[in-house]
């Protein structure tokens, strides 16, 4: 059972050592990790989906429950418990959205009936994080790009099951935020998120802070900022509903920015 | 002299995924020696030889298949790289063919596939991916965790003994292991043999029928309602 990952410190660019020397992330961690791009936060989930252990380029280390983690985990795939979901990831299968989930669960579960279930539980999932339904009988190649992020989501959750997550920047692709995180919760794996959103990085336990290759903080939300991200939302779902208006014809008045700005 | 047969259709990032090693290799104080076996065109030995200064060669099959080329010239090259004073000889082959594979028994056989290829290429490559000690998965990050796990596990079902390393060849991450199974591996005997049982060889386009319809063929003929596979021994 996974209980912790621990990262101990290493070098950014120019061979900088970090000053942050060791964070741990507990299971139902959620957790941000931000800073401006170029500044290493894609290389600090390849550390972690790695297992580095100080061969890498940045010299990190990562620990499994406070010790090295087994070479099971790395030599046979099957046992990874790291699921990625990255901004490249997509499907490339074209099959109807059924066929693809029923080929995945088959794998992960033993039973026709266990199968299903992982099935609609994933596609629930799902749907409840996209504005337009994903349909079971649609062929994957036809999903938009919410509906896409979205059932990466799910099933990495869902049917891969892994206790660790890791999504490199997914929020672009309009998925309801609030919600997915509201969801992800209720699973207790341990969630990073390489993100640019507000919303995410307030919502998140705390937030890595890098800076050239190197993490220079753990920041924990304040209260303030917990109050900050109500607000947050409100103006991201007020961003949201404007942005709907347009797509679908709309006008938009002055007096729907009253009282906000 | 450890050898490493490296073959995987075109595109996989096999280059990718040996500079890697070399490198690690080298640093290890291992010297490897290349040696390139394609159809027509590659340019992999005058990048190897800039960027690590090391022995590398070229050769083109041409009218031959690569396996086959790969079969003709092993035995020179093994004594080319021993007195270029390397420790390893990496052999990469295009691997046209999927009906045969270049590995050799002695040496460390490696395949390389691309997670993007879909999830039925397992079941589509052969003694490829069957008969290779490694099978190395690359550009994992691009597909979901659903056709990489789907991958994995058709792998797996069509060739249980074959060791699964999934890396990303561009960041060069999960590559220590195979530098590992390469240091691991007996240094290569004196009479290398096939591991694979080639393909029946009397193709009578090998030696220029160019008629159309298996009645103008003889030896192994196949017509279209006839789907038994003749596969050798």
């Amino acid at each position: 059972m996974i209980e912790s990952i621990t990262i101990l410190s290493g070098r950014g660019k120019q061979g900088i050592s970090e000053t942050v020397r060791r964070i741990d992330f507990k299971m139902g961690d959620v957790v941000s990790i931000v800073g401006p791009t170029g500044s290493g936060k894609t290389t600090l989930i390849n550390d972690i989906e790695l297992f580095a252990d100080g061969t890498t380029p940045t010299g990190r280390t990562v620990l499994i429950n406070g010790m090295q983690p087994s070479s099971e985990y790395r030599d046979n795939p099957a046992c990874n418990p790291i699921a990625l979901i990255t901004q490249h990831t997509t499907f490339l299968s074209d099959l109807p959205v059924h066929e693809f989930l029923k080929a995945h669960a088959r794998i992960r579960s033993n039973s026709d009936r266990g199968s299903q279930e992982l099935i609609q539980q994933t596609l629930d999932f799902a749907n409840q994080l996209t504005g337009e339904p994903i349909v079971l009988t649609s062929q994957m190649t036809e999903l938009s790009g919410g509906q896409t992020r979205a059932l990466l989501i799910a099933d990495a959750t869902i049917i891969c099951n892994t206790p660790i997550v890791l999504l490199d920047e997914v929020e672009n692709a309009g998925i309801h935020r609030t919600r997915a995180l509201e969801l992800l919760r209720q699973y207790k794996k341990i969630f990073v998120f390489v993100t640019h959103d507000p919303r995410i990085a307030l919502l998140s336990d705390y937030r890595i802070i890098m800076r050239q290759g190197c993490i220079t903080d753990v920041l924990y939300a304040s209260e303030e900022e917990r109050e900050c991200a109500v607000r947050v939302s409100h103006l991201d779902d007020l961003l949201t509903k404007m942005r709907d208006k347009l797509r679908y014809g709309e006008r938009l008045t002055i007096e729907e920015l009253e009282g906000v700005l | 002299m450890k050898l490493v047969v490296c073959a995987g259709p075109a595109t996989t990032g096999k280059t990718a995924v040996l500079r890697h090693m070399i490198r690690k290799l080298l640093a290890k104080n291992l010297r490897s020696a290349f040696l390139k076996i394609d159809v027509q065109y590659a340019e992999e030995d005058e990048i190897f030889a800039r960027e690590f200064e090391i022995p590398t060669r070229k050769v083109y099959s041409g009218e031959l298949c690569p396996d086959h080329c790969n079969v003709m010239v092993l035995g020179d090259a093994l004594r080319w790289a021993s007195d270029e004073s390397c420790q390893v000889l990496m052999v990469e082959t295009a691997g046209l063919c999927l009906r045969c594979s270049p590995y050799v028994d002695g040496g460390l056989g490696m395949v390389v596939l691309e997670a993007t290829s879909g999830m039925n290429l397992p079941l589509k490559v052969g003694p490829m991916l069957s008969l290779a000690d490694i099978a190395v998965i690359t550009k994992i990050d691009r597909v979901s965790q659903a056709e990489r796990e789907v991958f994995r596990y058709r792998i797996q079902d069509v060739a249980p003994q074959v060791r699964i390393r999934e890396v990303n060849a561009l960041y060069g991450i999960g590559i220590d292991p195979l530098v590992a199974s390469v240091e691991a591996f007996p240094d290569a005997g004196e009479n290398l043999l096939l591991r694979g049982n080639p393909p029946v060889g009397t193709c009578t386009i090998c030696v220029g029928k160019k008629e159309v319809g298996w009645q103008a063929h003889f030896g192994v003929v196949r017509a279209l309602d006839n789907q038994v596979f003749y596969r050798g021994e």
